[in-house]
């Protein structure tokens, strides 16, 4: 084995150029292929393992038939203040959840900064449980502070940091816009990549998260508004809790499939029963699981994947490149080969040393590719992208960058190894 | 030159000459996509917004303790804080004109309408052509450096203000000539009368100008040019005004206006970062992802070539090294420098010839699956000519250094070590 490492740096030491220009393509193949592929893993990642399965988002179109919401028939993504209510207080599943994301007005305890807007989440009691969010101090809300519109509000670890400089602020007094809540809950750090919560509720899909999270009913009573509004039929538009608009993002934590099926069912008969009542002309329903709904919304930018397909293609490029040199380049050494098969050396042998060759190339590719694709990844770090400041390269990706790049380099091996065990040694020791 | 003696050669090295065809195939096929990505962002890039663009800045500023925007008192009360910023900003030194205003061209934040030529009709409707709305006072206009092609501009005396959610229409509009001729193919457009968002109360359009972008980015491509101007100041709990400063004197009016405002109304956030904008920020921030996109595919562009040509290079090398003796005994024989030049020449003709063609092939089906895939265009040919004509250029420039070696093999060689 030694010796087939001597064998393999001496050939590659005799050539320096091409050695380096194979190391090289194949460096820069691999850069970008791990640059684009650590986004676009960061992009497509599960935003809460092991919960993510019993997680389903609704949707039902109180749209009217000649006026629909999308005329290639997409459903409508958020769902009216009624309609969410009534699903609530219908109580079909462990936990449910309503959400709207608001820019809310933070009012720092410290008199001398200024007021600054920042996202808060309302919504519902079961959130915290539901999204398995863990609390550093204090704890959500209950139902009946749902109902009693209660002034209270959950703060994330960074605002109490800002704020409170760490410290359990639970029981102080925050003032959000006009209005004065009382903090009950600190998170701890929690931000699910992306968003998933708050998907078209407005605000950004990645990055640090909500500031406050606050009851509906109370942020509503408080006046702050909903990011996003879609009217969808004329009307008065001034109460949104009456109004036709939808405005809330709606999920419902379901244990199995048979559970998922029941609640699709009682989504069915719900609206069946409001076409009776005739405020709804569509009957479709969808509940989708969170991984669906996140790869039907398309939560990964076009660009991003044109990048990864434009990446690879660039790495297979590469490895036909390396295929030819190293091919090339053992036809060259026909004669060498005859001499070692001559003196003996199998062709098991001979395969074996040009396929450590291969390997040596795939270690400096490795090495190589490694440090373009932390240049690569800094150089997406730069980008305006909501994500861009998350990229970065953990262990898995670190080793999936040396695997690819052996496997790159045994896989151009191997033709080149293959052809050069077949060298028949007579012919090449009479041409010498 | 017969080619046999190169296709009897050629067989010889099958697996050398599909690898060249191959990459030479890719190499085709990903840079005439790349180069039609990179050109489609840039002319996108490029377009004028129709507005003056340099020395605009714009003011984005949040009320604290506001007033209510749904009660008439609390309207008219934003409505004088709204005018007593304007006043503040039109006394400060170097600035030319001020407006108020709901958005910019490329700002992404964006009232959009329908508009239609019968009353009532219900938005969004089948026939209704969507616009984007600019709410702002008579200043607007000058101080965007509109250029007014027909009608006239709006007079102080013709501009109301409302609450935002308000729905009552302005009486008169000014429209952009891509709109007029939308909505009015046929004469002009000045004096005729147009219904926004499916109401029933009339807007005479009395002005006409050339060109004005929406703020849409990314989005609402099928009304890119359809705008439409609102003698109206709105009144909400956030207000927006747009200054053109002295040529020269924009940072420094960027720099002190924050403090005038502050000073004349400290109730109010202006954000740090999003509260004051040159309108060349705005346009960097709106394309900044093309711009992004272009230059990365730029630069695998001119490695993925680099890279094809050094992979030429080195195995036509390896061939030249290879035949070292049978070029010797060719120019024993007699053929001149310039046959064996010629030679490696056709050869590599030959091979990347065949890989451009299935490369071509590559090209167009990898534009149907983009198309497919992503909002793309439908690849012109002449970008697969020009590709073809460059990646061939390519391989001919990446095999002269070999193939001259090759020509300078001496004749004596042959009559060694035969």
């Amino acid at each position: 084995m030694s010796y087939y490492f001597g064998l393999a740096m001496r050939s590659l030491r005799r050539n320096r150029m091409l050695t380096a220009l194979m190391v090289l393509t194949l460096a820069l193949g691999i850069g970008a292929s791990m640059t684009t592929l650590t986004v676009l893993r960061l992009l497509s990642g599960d935003p809460l393992p092991g919960k993510s399965a019993q997680l389903y988002y609704a949707q039902i179109d109180p749209y009217s038939k000649d006026e629909p919401f999308s005329r290639s028939g997409k459903m409508p993504w958020l769902m009216s203040y009624t309609d969410a209510m009534n699903l609530l207080d219908a109580h079909k599943a462990p936990r449910q959840a309503a959400i709207a994301q608001s820019q809310i007005k933070l009012i720092p305890p410290d008199a001398r900064r200024r007021p600054f807007f920042s996202d808060g989440v309302m919504t519902t009691a079961d959130f915290f449980t539901m999204f398995d969010v863990d609390f550093q101090y204090g704890s959500g809300w209950s139902a009946q502070d749902d109902r009693n519109a209660a002034p209270v509000v959950v703060i994330s670890d960074y605002l109490n940091e800002q704020f409170f400089g760490g410290g359990n602020s639970v029981g102080r007094s925050l003032r959000l816009g006009d209005k004065d809540f009382r903090i009950i809950g600190v998170l701890k750090p929690w931000a699910p990549q992306p968003h998933f919560y708050a998907l078209h509720l407005g605000g950004s899909d990645y990055g640090r998260g909500a500031a406050v999270f606050l009851p509906l009913r109370a942020a509503r009573t408080a006046g702050m508004e909903p990011r996003n509004t879609f009217f969808y039929a004329p009307g008065d538009r001034q109460v949104l809790e009456t109004a036709p608009v939808i405005w809330l993002g709606f999920w419902a934590e379901l244990p199995d499939s048979s559970a998922a099926a029941a609640y699709r069912q009682f989504l069915a008969d719900y609206v069946q029963q409001q076409i009776a009542l005739g405020r709804f002309q569509q009957s479709h329903v969808k509940l989708s699981n969170l991984m669906t709904w996140l790869s039907d919304q398309q939560v990964v930018p076009d660009k991003v994947r044109m990048q990864t397909g434009l990446a690879f293609s660039f790495l297979a490029i590469c490895i036909v490149n390396t295929v030819g040199l190293l091919l090339a380049k053992c036809l060259r050494r026909s004669g060498e080969i005859g001499v070692r098969r001559a003196m003996g050396a199998s062709r098991s042998a001979i395969f074996a040393q040009f396929m450590m060759e291969a390997v040596l190339l795939g270690l400096a590719g490795g090495v190589l590719g490694f440090v373009f694709t932390e240049f690569g990844l800094w150089c997406i770090r730069q980008q305006p992208a909501e994500y861009a400041s998350l990229v970065h390269l953990d262990g898995r990706m670190f080793a999936v960058t040396f695997g690819m790049s052996l496997a790159a380099s045994l896989f151009a091996g191997v033709l080149p190894a293959w052809r050069a065990c077949k060298v028949a040694p007579a012919p090449q020791l009479k041409a010498a | 030159m017969s080619l046999h003696p190169i296709l009897a050669a050629l067989r010889k090295h099958k697996a050398g000459v599909v690898l060249i065809a191959l990459q030479i195939a890719l190499t085709l096929a990903i840079v005439c996509n790349a180069v039609f990505i990179i050109y489609s962002r840039v002319e996108k890039v490029n377009r004028p917004t129709g507005i003056d663009e340099s020395n605009l800045l714009l003011i984005t500023q949040q009320w604290v303790g506001a007033p209510s925007m749904d009660t008439p008192a609390g309207v008219q009360q934003l409505d004088s804080m709204l005018r007593q910023d304007l006043d503040t900003l039109r006394r400060m030194p170097d600035v030319m004109s001020v407006s108020s205003i709901t958005s910019l061209p490329l700002l992404n934040s964006s009232w959009v309408g329908g508009v239609s030529l019968t009353p009532g009709a219900q938005t969004p409707g089948k026939n209704d052509i969507h616009t984007a709305m600019y709410f702002g006072d008579d200043q607007m206009v000058g101080t965007l450096g509109l250029q007014m092609v027909e009608g006239r501009n709006f007079n102080a005396s013709e501009i109301t203000n409302k609450g935002m959610r308000d729905q009552t229409e302005p009486s008169i509009v000014i429209v952009t000539q891509d709109l007029a001729k939308r909505l009015f193919p046929h004469g002009s457009a000045v004096g005729k009368v147009v219904y926004f968002d499916g109401g029933n109360a009339p807007s005479t359009i009395i002005g006409v100008v050339k060109r004005m972008q929406t703020p849409a980015v990314g989005w609402g491509d099928n009304f890119t040019w359809y705008s439409t101007l609102m003698p109206t100041r709105i009144n909400a709990t956030f207000s927006r005004y747009i200054v053109r400063t002295r040529p020269g004197q924009l940072d420094a009016v960027a720099h002190h206006v924050a403090t005038a405002l502050y000073n004349s109304n400290p109730l109010r956030v202006i954000d740090d970062d999003d509260g004051i904008k040159r309108f060349s920020d705005i346009r960097a921030d709106a394309y900044r992802a093309d711009i992004g996109m272009a230059v990365l595919m730029g630069v695998v562009c001119l490695i993925l070539l680099a890279v094809t040509a050094a992979g030429i290079v080195g195995l036509t090398s390896f061939w030249v090294g290879q035949r070292h003796r049978q070029i010797g005994v060719r120019r024993a024989l007699g053929a001149r420098k310039i046959d064996i030049l010629h030679y490696f020449q056709l050869e590599n003709l030959m091979i990347a010839g065949a890989g451009a063609l299935i490369g071509i092939a590559l090209a167009v089906g990898l534009n149907r699956l983009l198309m497919s895939k992503f909002e793309m265009d439908s690849m012109p040919v002449y970008y697969v000519l020009v590709g073809l004509a460059v990646v061939m250029l390519l391989g001919q420039v990446a095999v002269f250094v070999p193939a001259r070696r090759a020509s300078n093999v001496p004749p004596v060689v042959a009559t060694r070590s035969v």
